[in-house]
């Protein structure tokens, strides 16, 4: 399969009061056509800086991209004017954010905010794009979706309103849809019910998907590769099999090892990571993990580990062998 | 009212909303069912898990425990004594017996006050110590929670998200309670920080031999750290048993889609699972459907369902379900 994003060096920062947060320290990935990629990390890993950061999302000042590529068939976002970027998002790039309450137009129709894109986009006249727009609502799932058209934000629930949200990310058939823990608002019922539509549009679009989010349970069943963030650097990545039955990252497998699950008998003490996420006021020189870390060596706390491979497709940021113990050879 | 090793036990509590109109002469026009007709109890030294969606009531249910939110109608007996009876000094002197840990630890510290003040207000306000022994039991909570007690003169401001639970904690053992009821304590917090909260909570329990009602959305929290489950729908209790009982065999078809429906950090388990997609959403608890609360998204309704209230009983023993199928 062709590569259909490849992410080089990315380096984001943010200038705060109290200095300047390395929000993302050199993060580089790359996905496939038909790909779905899932991100992992917990709040403040970078995960979401890095994907709004090649789209022009950051709010800059007091962000800024500092270095980095990210080729976009065959073209560096990072480096494209603000006028070219507007061409690709929402037509060949979309988002679903986490909270569909803001993320709308409080004041504009539904309708109108679905038929939006393909006005700019397509150029295309107001009956087709009206019929796309129903059409759309009607993929996703909603009932009526001629009447719910004139319906404002406000008047769907939260599983509703995610669902339009969608309708609108796709409705100009994109190539990669970028999905920014959308279902974290949710209950369990209506996030499963999500999950299924995402599933079920993928397989009938043949969309790419990049997937953040913070829950290992969700990545499971939805994507193809893991890739696990902290203190804003790529820690492991990974086939989603192999996540959960061959982590070799330490952060990884104190996170595994953390986890409740629903299929669990009897009843284990809980491994909790100790301490607390870096605070990123310095560039890592270092192994941001190595404070909380059961395998740390010496070399974790001098040197910065690179990704190093583990296995197939499969590279780890670690000096230690966890199996072992010992430094890799 | 016998307790029989029963630390609490609650009688058809019932809690509405009342909706109002009108500013000068108001009017009531519906009322809000978070609450209806839930009973059940807690053994001393037990932890009984309320887990259910968003807006099903679990929340108001703790509140309505405490009298912090006073009940329609119903009982609440704790060691014996029916709480919903109670006013002023009398309630506050139960009080102490019962505390709450909150899950907004953002929203749930007076900014103003530091930490030793948070943890000894209690004290203070019940009068159990004064001056340096109170201090030196602040010191000592502090401590107990994972804290360093030069800590107590910072501001909560000062601290981390899984910081300010344990201040949370350490404020609610002050008083050395019986019943610690925790309103989601852990869901505001990052993966590597929650099992080290509910680690704490779980030894602190060993410790004081407490007792917790834990309220929460997370099942698989649920599943670990109680001993008995209860599961809410729209102001009901549908189901209550042990805990493996519930999730091995799960008798309500809502419980049944529920567990479905939460993934397992698994992916080859994961991609094997069957789920049970329930339709729709939660409806109003204006005007709960009548009959069977769950019969608009059930998949298996019948017209029973619709013209009569299950029965909340026991179908097996210590396993109860309220369901016309079962």
């Amino acid at each position: 399969m062709p590569e259909l994003l490849q992410v080089k060096d990315l380096e984001t920062n943010f200038r705060t009061n109290e200095g300047i947060i390395h929000a993302v320290n050199g993060v580089s990935f790359h996905l496939k056509a038909g790909e779905t990629l899932g991100i992992v990390g917990e709040s403040g890993c970078g995960k979401s800086v890095t994907v709004m950061s090649m789209l022009h999302l950051i709010p800059s000042p007091p962000g800024k991209v500092v270095a980095g590529q990210a080729l976009y068939a065959g073209q560096d976002l990072i480096t494209m004017k603000d006028q070219e970027i507007r061409h690709i998002l929402g037509a060949q790039i979309s988002i679903i954010f986490q909270d569909p309450m803001t993320s709308f137009n409080p004041v504009l129709t539904i309708g109108k905010q679905l038929m939006e894109p393909l006005e700019i986009h397509q150029n295309i006249d107001k009956t087709s794009s009206k019929e796309r727009a129903i059409r759309m609502l009607e993929m996703v799932g909603i009932p009526n979706a001629g009447e719910r058209m004139g319906d404002y934000p406000h008047q769907f629930s939260g599983g509703m309103r995610q669902r339009v949200m969608i309708a609108m990310a796709l409705i100009c058939n994109p190539q990669l849809l970028i999905a920014d823990e959308p279902t974290t608002a949710l209950d369990v019922t209506i996030q499963a019910q999500i999950i299924e539509l995402v599933k079920r549009l993928r397989d009938e679009l043949g969309m790419s998907i990049i997937w953040i989010t913070h829950d290992l349970g969700i990545i499971a069943g939805l994507a193809d590769r893991v890739m696990v963030m902290y203190g804003g650097l790529v820690v492991e990545e990974v086939p989603v099999v192999e996540l959960y039955s061959n982590p070799q990252h330490p952060y990884t497998i104190a996170l595994l090892s953390s986890l409740p699950r629903v299929d669990e008998l009897g009843h284990r003490r809980l491994a909790s990571i100790d301490g607390l996420p870096p605070v990123l006021l310095e560039k890592p020189s270092s192994c941001p993990f190595a404070p909380r870390c059961q395998f740390v060596i010496e070399r974790c706390l001098s040197e910065l580990p690179p990704l190093l491979p583990v296995g197939l497709d499969h590279t780890a940021a670690c000096w230690v062998d966890p199996a072992t113990g010992k430094e890799r050879s | 009212m016998t307790t029989n090793g029963d630390l609490l036990v609650i009688q058809n509590l019932v809690k509405h909303f009342p909706i109002m109109r009108g500013v000068i002469f108001q009017k009531q026009i519906g009322a809000v069912h978070a609450v209806d007709d839930v009973s059940f109890s807690i053994k001393k030294g037990e932890t009984l898990g309320l887990v259910g969606e968003s807006g099903c009531g679990k929340s108001t249910t703790g509140r309505a425990i405490l009298q912090l939110y006073r009940p329609t109608s119903g009982h609440v007996y704790f060691q014996g004594v029916d709480l919903v009876q109670l006013k002023g000094k009398e309630l506050r002197k139960v009080r102490r017996s019962m505390q709450m840990i909150f899950q907004d630890p953002y929203a749930s510290l007076n900014p103003r006050m530091t930490v030793g003040e948070i943890v000894g207000e209690g004290l203070f306000v019940h009068q159990l110590s004064q001056g340096q022994e109170s201090q030196d039991k602040v010191d000592a909570l502090l401590e107990k929670v994972g804290l360093d007690p030069a800590y107590a003169n910072r501001y909560p401001h000062e601290f981390s998200g899984g910081q300010r639970q344990r201040i949370g904690v350490a404020r609610a053992l002050a008083v050395n309670p019986l019943l610690v009821v925790c309103d989601e304590p852990i869901s505001a917090l990052d993966v590597s920080i929650q099992a080290q909260v509910i680690n704490l909570l779980e030894d602190l329990q060993g410790e004081f031999g407490l007792t917790y009602l834990f309220i929460a959305h997370d099942l698989s929290m649920v599943r670990h750290i109680s001993q008995r489950v209860a599961v809410m729908y729209l102001g009901t209790i549908v189901e209550l048993t042990n805990r493996d009982e519930l999730y091995l065999n799960p008798l309500h078809p809502y419980t049944q889609a529920l567990l479905s429906a939460v993934p397992v950090p698994d992916a080859r388990i994961e991609r094997k699972r069957q789920r049970i997609i329930l339709t729709g959403e939660v409806p109003s608890p204006v005007k709960p459907p009548s009959g069977c609360r769950f019969r608009t998204r059930c998949p298996l309704a019948k017209q029973i369902c619709t013209d009569q209230k299950p029965e909340f009983r026991e179908v097996a023993p210590d396993h109860f379900a309220a369901c016309h199928l079962v």
